[in-house]
């Protein structure tokens, strides 16, 4: 091997060892439990459609649910709540303390009534959330990594969102998602295990 | 005619007049067939609906959807919505939506369907909502949504609808 080839290989090498610590700067997850979980979900404060406060730190000990939707949903957000509604009946006693909390991402048309009139068609223990304003939505959705966006349409606005149902545990920690591509059978053996979780 | 067959007559008469309105639920304009259209009843508080059917284009021209209204909405449109990851995504078909010649296209949950915004009333179950759709070529035509449950899919296990038609694929 001559001088050239050396250098031509050196030069490479660096290049992709260099390609590789920026790759791994930009993909890494900023932080992590320290359990080899990444850290989905944080402490919140957020006014509650009944008129209540409800602050994460007050949910220790009681594992619930977490949905970002907004009413001006035709489609999955009803379809959603409706599910989650027949796992937490089919779920009988066991989720009766359950909570499932709907975060709207679009405060500006739901306001506590509204929200609460939508929750309460379908289940007692659907609570809405009603962030106070584009910083504490930035808040909660960024903690849960959890996307929206205002979409101008020909009358008005719409949302995209992230549409899992997260489950966090007991300690307030990430469980996992509901999908409605799931069968029920599949969602409910997952609230279970979340509910019998100490 | 004895007596007999008189009666006969009269029940068989009597029966098709009880199977007509179910088996017809499907509006014709030009080319277009529309096949039963629609809508899930709505949760409380809900400002919104989707409205579903199928469009058959039997013709050989393509035409679109542009645009129609609903007796229980202010403001009428055509939505197409998707999942893209776990991420809901709706957006306004400002050109309106395409059935190409020989087509049939679904609006169904989860993805096209025309949206009633600003709805006077709440869709309930059972109940008929009037409206009417328009095409680019086809014109206008007359509509009737039949308001089915907040858990119905339409088509495949919707008992009334299953005499006539095709299933999707």
């Amino acid at each position: 091997m001559n001088a050239l080839k050396l250098i031509r290989l050196v030069v490479w090498a660096s290049i992709a060892v260099l390609t590789a610590a920026l790759g791994f700067l930009l993909l890494a997850p900023p932080k992590d439990t320290g359990t080899g979980v990444a850290a989905v979900g944080g402490p919140f404060r957020l006014a509650a459609a009944d008129g209540s406060v409800v602050d994460s730190g007050m949910l220790m000990g009681k594992p619930f649910a977490l949905f970002f939707g907004f009413t001006h949903c035709p489609d999955v957000c009803p379809t959603s709540m409706l599910e989650i509604t027949n796992d937490l009946v089919a779920l009988g006693d066991k989720a009766r303390d359950f909570r499932v909390y709907f975060v709207t991402v679009d405060p500006a048309r739901d306001d506590a009534k509204l929200l609460k009139d939508y929750t309460g068609s379908f289940d007692p223990r659907i609570i809405g959330l009603i962030p106070k304003d584009e910083a504490e939505l930035a808040a909660i959705a960024k903690s849960y990594r959890a996307i929206y966006r205002k979409v101008e349409t020909p009358s008005g606005y719409t949302m995209d969102h992230t549409a899992s149902i997260y489950l966090m545990d007991a300690k307030g920690a990430f469980f996992g998602t509901l999908d409605s591509k799931e069968t029920p059978a599949i969602r409910q053996s997952k609230l279970r295990r979340l509910i019998d979780k100490r | 005619m004895t007596k007999t067959s008189l009666l006969r007559a009269l029940a068989a008469a009597s029966l098709l007049a009880l199977a007509a309105p179910a088996a017809a639920h499907d509006f014709k304009v030009g080319d277009l067939k529309i096949d039963h259209p629609w809508a899930r009843a709505t949760p409380g508080g809900a400002k919104v609906g989707g409205g579903f059917m199928k469009i058959t284009n039997t013709g050989t021209q393509p035409d679109r959807l542009i645009g129609g209204s609903a007796e229980i909405s202010a403001i009428f449109e055509v939505h197409e919505m998707k999942m893209e990851g776990n991420v809901m995504k709706m957006r306004a078909l400002e050109k309106g939506l395409e059935i190409k010649p020989g087509q049939i296209v679904e609006l169904k949950p989860g993805g096209y369907h025309v949206m009633f915004i600003d709805l006077r009333n709440p869709l309930k179950e059972g109940d008929t909502v009037k409206g009417h759709l328009v095409f680019e070529k086809a014109g206008k035509v007359d509509v009737e949504y039949k308001i089915e449950s907040r858990a119905s899919t339409g088509g495949t296990g919707h008992d009334a609808h299953s005499g006539h038609g095709t299933k999707a694929p």
